[in-house]
């Protein structure tokens, strides 16, 4: 991204460092973006991305709430009615479905509901995912769930840019904007340039360009997915890595041209699988591109377990680089 | 080491790098090139036999003194003492 | 139980005789496992296995000549492989899959396998492209998971007719070489190259060399060419079905003449990536299998471009014919003492004539002489090489 301008130079920072730099901006470009939830003002955040905010910027616009996420929730989506740009902070999307009645009754519907005359520019963030030994009710990738709603966007940022950028285009956005942190990703290091600034929420990205398999992912699993890719490179076999960036609505145009190039596909999904992103995905590389696949579409999910608490049965149940890996081997089998 | 068994030597190694080729009415005088369907690797492959067989090194710049069975004989007699010793 | 097919190890291969078996009823396979040598038009060849599993039966017996495509023996895939098969939703079909309770309904669950009662697994993509390319699936043998017949399994099968009698592998060359002909609009170019380095350089480093790690100076055509490759995907690969499609790999094939005539062009794989010791151990483990038999299928089935040097012969130059679907070959003829001008004088030095010959379709002349400029270029350099 470098170009040679003073001020661009790459910082190391975490995903949360981004996150929070995201917000920071945020709030100092638009008087009329706040954010509250659970714990983000005195405490800094549950997962520490809101520390310092409250002190930099008073408890107007940093709120801690009650213990009631219908209630802020529905409190958030009053302000945005009434003008604001609120960010709602959910702790983790478990928690999330004490305000579904919101987000899925009353955010998602208004606008068609009131003929276009209302719209709600509201932000939720939260935290999604396993990984981190919090059990079953802290671990959960529900994001699935949301992006089956229209009427909302669902965000799945998993690089430093997109952790950086995607939260100005959000709130720019008029309609409702979900976005899903994984929590395995907040401690992930790395370069972003120091003037980072808003990206695009529309286009899925590939992230590695190949010519055998495309492996169609997003969020905490990016991660494994180029590991695995990295290590079938070894042996020959090429990947494409789709990060979708966004679930709802997907960017079917860069998965299809992919999936169309290397003839065959593979989504890694935390979700479940019965009825989830993958599914969906599944389905419409097979409604697009059926003529250009060379293997059955295949995926991999999460077992369909709640999240383990021990942390062998958690790590046995989710993706894994060595699960594609040794899916992909077999599935382009004598063609290396 | 006498004539008649570096003879023999050179052509059991002939016969396993060109595999086939009628090797009972060579010219000892005119090139193996000129008499086999012999190529550079083929001629490689007999150094190396040769080399296998007799334990004699055999510098590059030797090789082409090689070439034809006179030529074998003649390079090798210089080198037989030191074979057979 | 699943069925090991009479491979299609090239384009212009019809049937293949099986000439021995290397594995009994009951060994344990990997694949890529060696498992029986095919004798076919281009030689004898080691054919590998392409599933894991232990060998249940030998369905054909050495000396038969049997079409591409037919069951040479069966066997029961391991179990390891179950899982990650399985995800690939590799059909309905759970019950025949599991392992075998008893004998005695054992012939009865192979039978049902055997009868091909149900549709054969093709991939959609497979399927269309033979309907294009009016390739019949019946017999085509599949080598993708679970036997399912693939997109390269359908262009592999992409032939020219051959009539299969007289000298087989002459039959193979001249339908090979007809279809370039008529097909494939060639463009030569040819260079002057100074060989001189090359050589001196070759003679020092043979010098210090004992008999057996010698280097014979085409391992460093062959480096040559792969390296300057890098540069010109348009001369490295395939043109199917009017697309050329870059090979995303460099395999060159190297033309061996065989004794009593004929010629094969197995590839050394990923030449670009190899040192010249290397090379030069692949080159003559290729040529020696290539004169006793024992070449594997890949080997013939894959060059992206292929390098012809007929130095040995005293020939000056070479103008070679393109060797479909690849879309260029390299020619190199014999390095000779001539007149060179080197600045103001005119000195003695070694040259070498080498040629480029490529599908006009696919390149123009321009690409094609940086290209043998640039091969020019490294072998000026033999120690970077």
């Amino acid at each position: 991204m470098s170009n040679g301008v003073p001020g661009n130079d790459p910082v190391r920072v975490t995903y949360r460092d981004a996150v929070r730099e995201g917000i920071r901006q945020a709030l100092n470009d638009d008087p009329r973006v706040f954010i509250m939830g659970e714990d983000v003002g005195l405490y800094g955040g549950c997962y520490a991305v809101t520390k310092g905010l409250l002190a930099e910027f008073g408890p107007d616009r940093v709120r801690d709430t009650p213990l009631s996420e219908s209630t802020f929730v529905g409190a958030g989506i009053g302000a945005a009615l009434g003008g604001m740009r609120p960010i709602v902070e959910i702790m983790t999307v478990n928690f999330s479905l004490l305000a579904m009645d919101q987000i899925v009754n009353t955010a998602a519907t208004l606008r068609h509901m009131s003929g276009g005359q209302f719209s709600i520019p509201l932000v939720i963030r939260m935290a999604t995912g396993a990984g981190r030994q919090l059990a079953a009710q802290h671990s959960h990738s529900l994001e699935g769930w949301y992006a089956h709603i229209p009427g909302i966007r669902v965000l799945t940022p998993a690089t430093l840019e997109d952790a950086r950028g995607m939260l100005a285009t959000a709130i720019e956005d008029p309609d409702p904007v979900l976005i899903f942190e994984h929590s395995g990703l907040y401690n992930m290091e790395g370069e972003l340039p120091s003037d980072a600034g808003p990206v695009d929420i529309d286009r899925a990205v590939v992230r590695r360009e190949g010519a055998d398999v495309t492996l169609i992912t997003y969020g905490g699993s990016l991660g494994k997915t180029l590991d695995a890719a990295e290590q079938l490179a070894r042996a020959e076999i090429h990947s494409e890595v789709v990060d979708l960036r966004s679930l709802r609505p997907l960017d079917d145009a860069t998965i299809m041209q992919s999936v169309a190039r290397t003839h065959r596909a593979v989504v890694v999904d935390e979700g479940w699988r019965s009825g989830s992103v993958s599914a969906e995905i599944s389905a419409r590389i097979m409604e697009q591109v059926f003529y250009d696949l060379d293997s059955p579409v295949a995926r991999i999910c999460t077992e369909e377990v709640p999240i383990p608490y021990a942390q062998h049965l958690e790590q046995a149940a989710l993706p894994q680089t060595e699960k594609i890996v040794a899916l992909v081997q077999a599935m382009v089998a004598s063609h290396g | 080491m006498t004539d008649e068994e570096i003879n023999r030597a050179v052509l059991e190694a002939l016969a396993k790098a060109v595999p086939g080729e009628e090797l009972g009415n060579l010219d000892p005088q005119q090139s193996f090139r000129d008499q086999l369907d012999i190529d550079s690797i083929d001629f490689l492959n007999f150094i190396t036999a040769l080399h296998g067989r007799l334990g004699v090194d055999i510098p590059d710049v030797d090789a082409t003194r090689l070439s034809s069975l006179q030529g074998c004989l003649d390079y090798l007699r210089e080198r037989a003492p030191r074979l057979t010793g | 139980m699943a069925d090991y097919r009479m491979p299609s190890l090239g384009a212009d291969m019809d049937d293949g005789t099986l000439l021995r078996w290397l594995v009994n009823p009951g060994d344990a396979v990997r694949r890529g496992d060696v498992v029986a040598v095919v004798e076919t038009t281009k030689g004898a060849i080691d054919v590998e296995i392409f599933q894991d599993g232990v060998i249940d039966t030998l369905v054909v017996e050495p000396g038969s000549k049997v079409p591409v495509g037919a069951v040479l023996a069966t066997l029961e895939p391991s179990g390891e492989e179950e899982a990650p098969t399985a995800s690939v939703g590799s059909g309905p079909e759970p019950a025949l899959h599991q392992p075998d309770s008893g004998p005695a309904i054992d012939s009865s669950v192979q039978n049902l396998e055997h009868r091909g009662a149900r549709r054969r697994k093709v991939s959609p993509a497979a399927r269309k492209r033979a309907l294009e390319l009016g390739v019949p699936l019946d017999e085509l043998p599949g080598t993708g998971p679970d036997g399912a017949v693939t997109l390269a399994d359908v262009e592999s099968a992409v032939t020219v007719s051959s009539p299969g009698s007289g000298d087989a592998m002459r039959q193979t060359i001249a339908s090979a070489m007809t279809r370039s002909k008529r097909e494939i609009p060639h463009y030569y170019l040819d260079t002057e190259m100074h060989f001189e380095p090359a050589m001196e350089w070759l003679a020092s480093q043979n010098a210090e060399r004992s008999v057996t790690e010698r280097l014979l100076y085409v391992v460093l055509l062959v480096k040559g060419i792969a390296t300057a490759l890098r540069d010109y995907p348009e001369l490295n690969g395939h043109r199917r079905q009017g697309r050329f499609v870059a090979a995303e790999r460099i395999h060159v094939g190297v033309a061996i003449a065989l004794r009593g005539g004929g010629l094969v062009a197995p590839a050394i794989r990923n030449a670009d990536r190899m040192d010249l010791d290397s090379l030069m151990q692949a080159l003559r483990d290729l040529v020696q299998r290539a004169r006793s038999g024992g070449l594997r299928g890949s080997e013939v089935a894959d060059p992206t471009i292929t390098l012809t040097s007929l130095g040995d012969l005293s020939v000056d130059r070479v103008y070679p014919v393109i060797y479909p679907p690849q879309v260029a070959i390299v020619g190199f003829g014999t390095p000779v003492l001539r007149p060179w001008v080197l600045g103001e004088r005119v000195v003695p030095r070694r040259v070498i004539h080498g040629s480029l010959a490529a599908d006009h379709r696919v390149s123009d002349g321009h690409r094609g002489g940086l290209f043998l400029r640039q091969v020019d270029r490294l072998l000026q350099e033999p120690e970077n090489l």
